[in-house]
């Protein structure tokens, strides 16, 4: 049995301190009494209190909820197609321009795909606001479910496709009754990136969006730009909660089918 | 008891189930099938074997429907099926890695073809029983396939694509993913339901030893070309080329020049050696180039020079104990070398040949077969 | 019919909303800025046919580069922003390779626990994870007042609004991408291999120079790179943790677009650094072309 070496125990530690060492002091600075966040003044939740009585946050997250449900869904549904098409529609004029436009907006620096977006709205004459936003988070988010999702379609067997064609199904009975099923836990890590995507963005729903729209990290980053508050630092410490709490609910939740599925198979060996 | 052989193929009356008419494939440049023509009869179980890259697995995807023909018919049932779409194919495949769905059970596996035909409730469950119980997996039906032996999947993969009751039944290298003790027990339990359901099967495999055990007749195939269709036996005793005759089993193959003598022909081969004396129908012309193949359990090794045809003196220079026989590699005069075997009947003490030992090798005129160049 | 579609949808929508955009960006840069609505000049007039396409056309010129290449700001921001991401890239290599280390030597049951620990702040807001630090670093921050409590310093150090604050920012925001590439590269890493070497003679650090690091060069070779990339058009930390003096280009994008409201240079600063994006993302696109052809 392999033991941790002290070298190895002083990396982890300190790096994991480092990682982690901020968001502590954060989440403990959001309960701090005094509005000067290096003075410890005692605990308190007013902070708390605060942030759910101020209007324009409530609104802020809504929006941005919003927003981020209904880009991260059409972006699944895009980025599936897409990913189908990288995988499995073999060649058609203009694929290497296709690929090309799945994979630059991954490396594209936010400023740029945010400026040439508003540019492209005002273009168009577009109203800017939530709309506007869901486009732009659509585009760059399918992108990063398609790269998810074909990556989940390069190792899947192709011959299970094949099987439910020659058992009668038709092309798109296959991709329902077989394909789907077996790659959906890649579809829905797709949709979940695509989700936490939105939720962050700050830089490119900046650029697109409007006066009737503020999301969260609009709101947020005007607010920190003068400086640090209690206000925030509770709004962040109840942002990584929610996170921590579905990471690792998931991560135990994939860990038992792993365990399960490992299991199982041993017995079927031995049952041999 | 007057059973009859079951042999359609020498009938000229019976039309085949299936019907290849000038089939070529191609991909890009490359030309998988050369203007391949071939039947398959009702019934037949029927075995395409040959190297990997040969164009079987080519022929079998072009029957199932997922490669399209470039040029020539293929026909079922005197349909031509080249534009139909495999889901509305009268076949059924076995995949190789089996493409089991592993997001259903075995029953819902087995069930599934026989749901997309919109049959009623009660059929499809009463189907699913009956290949359950044909392929013995009544136990396993409510388990996913990651919960079941390699062997026990080959099974549900079999029934799954049998439950439909094709015309055809084609099987890519099925027991390729089996151990060698439990495919031979799954090669008799694949004739057996054969002969059961009447199914015609066509099967891929690159195993010899596996085309020869199950099929009714073989293909061999090279390069996209059929290079001979016969039952196992013929392709074994009377291979039509060097390539059969090398590729199934072991084989002495010795060239030279043919000149008829009598009913057969008599074969220089060797400076110094005596020629062959070899019985064939082929009419070769004085000096023509041939091959003369030759297998080795029909080659005896003597100490004495026995009274054959053919014999010649050599040299032990090699045996390989097998356990059930032995093979001797003996060097004959001017180097040229030829293998013999001998069935171990005795026990170990009286073996007499062994390394170095001056021995005779011979044969019957009817031994091996003459083959043209 | 059905394939058609397929492709159709995702191909359309990535045209209409990327590269269209995009084709945009670079026309208004080729355009000068005028006081109207939309505030640059030519505008297309498709009305005149052909002639005015021709008008359009020979409106068109590289002026904002030229001027972009004169202005010592420019040149000053696009030599920051890369000096910036080198020496924050190297930092990150530095922090995050023994983490990486430790991860992949640690006991088997104990790497998915430490893999999910490196990728949770991942998935927690980025603008969270830079404003973290600004109560750490200001010069009343917890850093600070720490240094002062053990005697380590007299006064407080000014980190806020400086590099130094931009550059741990980025590496303590960017740590995930470096450890997870050099993880994969140590994890895949053959132990016996340094039994050998250290059979053949090697000490335990000889051992590690010419076995572990090669080894896992392809793994350091895409965590610099995934540093690196974006680290470049970084706007959200130099604007957050840097001062009025450090200049980094998607800063200087940002407020030549919403402060000057100069919509053809904003897009030509655009345009130059996504040209500067090309090499690092090409040699990347190579390195990884290259190392699947030598798995697969």
């Amino acid at each position: 049995m392999r033991r941790f070496s002290w070298f190895n125990t002083t990396s982890l530690t300190l790096g994991f301190a480092f990682l982690y060492l901020p968001m502590i002091l954060l989440v403990v600075y959001s309960f701090n009494e005094s509005r000067l966040v290096t003075v410890w003044a005692g605990f308190s939740t007013k902070w708390y209190g605060e942030l759910l009585r101020d209007q324009a946050f409530l609104d802020a997250a809504w929006v941005t909820v919003k927003v981020a449900v209904f880009s991260s869904t059409l972006a699944t549904v895009l980025g599936t197609m897409a990913a189908y098409v990288l995988v499995r529609a073999g060649r058609f004029s203009g694929r290497t321009l296709f690929s090309g436009m799945i994979y630059a907006p991954l490396v594209m620096p936010e400023v740029i795909t945010g400026l040439s977006l508003l540019l492209l709205f005002i273009g168009l004459n577009i109203d800017r606001g939530v709309f506007t936003i869901v486009l732009a988070h659509t585009t760059f988010a399918m992108c990063y479910v398609s790269v998810v999702v074909s990556s989940r379609l390069t190792s899947f067997d192709r011959s299970l496709e094949e099987a439910a064609l020659d058992l009668g199904c038709s092309a798109f009975e296959a991709f329902r009754l077989v394909t789907l099923p077996i790659i959906a836990p890649a579809v829905i890590s797709g949709w979940l990136l695509a989700f936490t995507l939105s939720l962050d963005d700050l830089v490119i729903a900046s650029f697109t969006t409007g006066p009737s729209a503020t999301t969260l990290p609009i709101k947020i980053f005007s607010a920190v730009r003068l400086g640090v508050s209690p206000q925030i630092n509770a709004l962040s410490t109840l942002m990584i909660a929610v996170v921590t709490v579905g990471v690792v609910a998931a991560s135990i939740i994939t860990k038992r089918a792993a365990v399960s599925q490992a299991r199982d198979e041993q017995a079927a060996i031995r049952a041999e | 008891m007057a059973q009859t052989v079951f042999a359609p193929w020498t009938d000229p009356d019976q039309k085949p189930i299936i019907e290849f008419r000038n089939v070529t494939k191609t991909f890009g440049e490359f030309t998988a099938i050369h203007d391949l023509s071939l039947n398959i009869y009702e019934r037949e179980f029927f075995a395409l074997l040959g190297p990997s890259g040969c164009g079987k697995t080519t022929m079998m995807r072009m029957l199932a429907g997922f490669e399209t023909i470039s040029s020539g018919h293929i026909f079922l049932s005197g349909q031509d099926i080249g534009a139909i779409p495999p889901n509305k194919r009268p076949v059924n495949m076995m995949f190789q890695s089996y493409a089991l769905f592993p997001h259903l059970s075995v029953w819902e596996n087995i069930a599934f073809g026989l749901k997309r035909e919109s049959r009623d409730r009660d059929q499809i469950a009463a189907r699913v029983e009956e290949m359950l119980r044909l392929t013995r997996l009544t136990k396993f039906a409510k388990r996913k396939p990651h919960q079941i032996s390699g062997g026990q999947r080959q099974r549900v993969a079999l029934a799954r694509s049998l439950a439909k009751a094709p015309k055809l039944l084609l099987l890519d290298e099925p027991l390729g993913a089996l151990d060698r003790k439990l495919r031979e027990e799954t090669q008799f339990e694949l004739m057996d339901i054969q002969e059961k359901t009447g199914t015609t099967f066509v099967i891929v495999t690159h195993d010899q030893e596996e085309a020869m055990t199950v099929a009714s007749r073989i293909a061999v195939m090279d390069e996209g070309h059929l290079v001979q269709v016969a039952t196992p036996a013929e392709i074994y005793e009377a291979p039509n080329s060097v390539y059969v005759a090398d590729f199934i089993g072991d084989v002495n193959i010795l060239q030279g020049r043919a000149t008829p003598q009598g009913d057969g022909v008599s074969i220089d081969w060797a400076e110094g050696q005596p020629p062959i004396r070899a019985a064939t129908d082929t009419t070769f012309s004085p000096g023509q180039a041939c091959h003369f193949a030759v297998r080795p359990e029909k080659v005896t090794i003597d100490v004495e020079r026995p009274d054959r045809p053919n014999t010649f003196r050599g040299k032990v220079i090699d045996i390989a104990y097998l356990g059930n026989i032995s093979t001797y590699h003996v060097e004959l005069a001017g180097g040229h070398r030829m293998k013999a075997q001998m069935v171990n009947a005795r026990r170990l003490a009286n073996r007499q040949i062994t390394w170095e030992d001056e021995v005779w090798v011979g044969f019957t005129d009817t031994a091996g077969v003459v083959l043209e160049e | 019919m059905r394939r058609f579609v397929l492709i159709a949808v995702p191909y359309l929508w990535l045209l209409a909303l990327f590269l269209v955009p995009f084709l945009i960006v670079l026309k208004i840069s080729l355009s000068d800025v005028a006081l109207a609505r939309p505030p640059y000049m030519p505008q297309l007039d498709l009305t005149q046919g052909l002639d005015g396409l021709l008008t359009f056309f020979s409106d068109l010129d590289f002026e904002n580069f030229v001027f972009l290449s004169t202005d010592s700001l420019y040149w000053q921001a696009y030599l920051s922003s890369l000096q910036i991401a080198v020496v924050s890239t190297l930092l990150t290599l530095c922090v995050g390779y023994p983490i990486a280390y430790g991860m992949a030597r640690a006991p088997r049951e104990w790497r998915p626990t430490l893999l999910m620990l490196v990728i949770l702040p991942f998935w927690t807001s980025f603008l969270i994870r830079v404003y973290s630090w600004m109560g750490i670093l200001s010069t009343e921050g917890v850093l600070n007042q720490v240094l002062l409590f053990l005697g380590v310093i007299d006064t407080p150090l000014q980190i806020m609004n400086t590099k130094t604050a931009v550059y741990i920012g980025i590496v303590y925001t960017y740590l995930p991408f470096m450890i997870l590439p050099i993880y994969s590269a140590l994890e895949k890493l053959d132990e016996s291999l340094l039994e050998a070497a250290e059979d053949l003679g090697c000490s335990r650090m000889e051992a590690f120079w010419l076995i572990t690091w090669p080894l896992s060069r392809n793994g350091i070779i895409a965590g610099c790179f995934l540093v690196f990339i974006p680290a470049i058009g970084e706007f959200v930390i130099p604007s957050l943790l840097g001062g009025s003096d450090t200049l980094m280009i998607g800063k200087v994008l940002w407020e030549e677009f919403f402060s000057n409201r100069d919509w053809p240079v904003a897009s030509a600063v655009a345009v130059i650094l996504l040209l500067i994006l090309i090499i690092p993302i090409v040699l990347f696109q190579r390195n990884e072309q290259k190392q699947r052809e030598a798995e697969g």
